[in-house]
């Protein structure tokens, strides 16, 4: 069932799940996180729950292709406390789970708010996929697109809903560039020919800047969601 | 009033309600070495249809009937002695009503949510869904076998790389077959619920639970 909701902030506008909880309260965020497999969407995520734990209430949502090593993954790393952390099976086709059939993602992120809420931030991490892979507007508000330099420079030239369509395109590995000899420049002209005015942030984990340029941005779509349309009555 | 195409929407692979990350058992099977290629795909929906399938048709039926979707729910729990199954069966059922009740709402929808809200069974949410979608007992049936099947086919097609016209082949020669099943199931929801199908196929329960602790796998069971 989709409640109708205000929508005040005009550039977004693209979610169609309820905005609140059964209670009215209004529920957490949830930013979708998508890409080819490799292109760093997990250690962003890690990334990510580490900038904001501190001052934000979170959780993840993993979609593993056969494993739940993404899950794993960010246990090991500790960065959020396992009760936070819920991997769903995607019967080996994550685009699946995270768009056409979103069921087990909606109850996975309304159980976690359940069970730790109230949350701030929900990250909804997809499988590696391919570049037609994007979120249904009815599991997540805001999506990123992580591609990675040595995953060819040509990638935002092909374009693709992921790359064309993300709220965020973010060109991952930029330490790396000038061993795989990816023209970075390149990238940025080809992603703003495909995107318009759609922000791309070119990142390195490795760098001094980290993933801070996208925490920032995190932060930015959080303040206009708790900002915006006041709960539904 | 026929509901042919309103059981096509309930029947079609693409309702959204979680069963793509379903094998039904074929992964297991697949691992075990028991399920290799087409013909070992027919032999393995033919027993499925006949014991899985026909309990969960006649559950189905009987939800689209009328009778009380908690009793269903107990008598769904007598017939699934796995502890896995019983999971898979309950998450299945909460992926069906989020699904049944943006299509076809209803208050028996609603009630059965609030009552359950961590899932019933899903053959009685497939089949009280039939009902919110003025379907009958026998497209109930209908639908309940059909997945018991078809689930089993499109993962064996993405486990083994196996030929797609062969897997629908199997599914189209398994049709008299699916069609007897559902008739049976239907006939039998006319009577009590404790007098419903209760087939069962104890490899199927075995490998579920022997699944269920795999640290890889593709399927969620």
């Amino acid at each position: 069932m989709h409640l109708d909701h205000q929508v005040t902030d005009p550039e977004r506008h693209t979610h169609s799940a309820p905005a609140t909880r059964a209670d009215g309260s209004r529920r957490a965020l949830r930013i979708g996180l998508g890409g080819p497999v490799g292109s760093g969407k997990t250690a962003t995520v890690a990334a990510l729950c580490r900038a904001l734990r501190d001052r934000l209430s979170l959780a993840v949502v993993t979609n593993d292709i056969y494993t739940s090593e993404d899950a794993a993954f960010l246990l090991r790393e500790a960065v959020l406390p396992p009760e936070r952390i819920s991997a769903v099976e995607t019967g080996a086709c994550p685009h699946t789970a995270i768009r056409d059939d979103i069921s087990a993602n909606l109850e996975a992120v309304e159980d976690l708010e359940e069970a730790v809420g109230p949350l701030d931030l929900v990250l909804v991490e997809s499988g590696g996929d391919n570049l037609t892979a994007t979120f249904s507007q009815g599991l997540i508000d805001a999506q990123i697109f992580v591609i990675d330099v040595a995953g060819g420079d040509d990638i935002p030239r092909k374009g693709g809903p992921g790359v064309s369509t993300a709220d965020l395109l973010v060109i991952n590995k930029t330490d790396l560039a000038p061993y795989v000899g990816s023209d970075l420049e390149g990238m940025a002209r080809d992603a703003k020919a495909q995107r318009g005015e759609l922000p791309v942030i070119f990142q390195s984990l490795r760098s001094e800047a980290g993933v801070g340029p996208v925490a920032d941005w995190a932060r930015e779509q959080l303040a206009a969601w708790t900002g915006g349309a006041a709960p539904a009555a | 009033m026929s509901g042919s195409a309103a059981l096509l929407v309930l029947a079609d692979g693409r309702f959204p309600a979680g069963g793509h990350a379903h094998s039904g058992g074929a992964e297991g099977a697949v691992k075990a070495g028991r399920l290799r290629g087409a013909g070992d795909l027919e032999h393995f929906c033919r027993g499925r249809l006949h014991t899985a399938g026909l309990t969960a048709a006649g559950l189905a039926a009987a939800a689209a009937a009328g009778h009380d979707p908690l009793a269903l729910d107990e008598a769904a729990d007598a017939r699934t002695p796995s502890p896995a199954l019983r999971r898979t069966a309950r998450r299945l059922g909460r992926q069906m009503m989020r699904a049944a009740r943006a299509t076809w709402p209803s208050p028996a929808l609603d009630e059965l949510a609030a009552a359950r809200p961590k899932g019933a069974h899903q053959p009685v949410v497939l089949g009280l869904a039939a009902r919110s979608a003025g379907l009958t007992p026998l497209d109930a049936a209908y639908a309940a076998a059909y997945e018991n099947i078809s689930g089993p086919a499109t993962a064996v097609v993405r486990l083994l790389s196996l030929d797609p016209f062969d897997a629908t082949a199997v599914l189209a020669r398994l049709a008299p077959e699916t069609e007897q099943v559902a008739q049976t199931a239907a006939r039998a929801a006319d009577g009590p619920v404790e007098a419903l199908p209760a087939a069962s196929a104890p490899l199927l329960d075995l490998v579920a639970e022997s699944h269920a602790t795999w640290p890889v796998r593709l399927f969620a069971s």
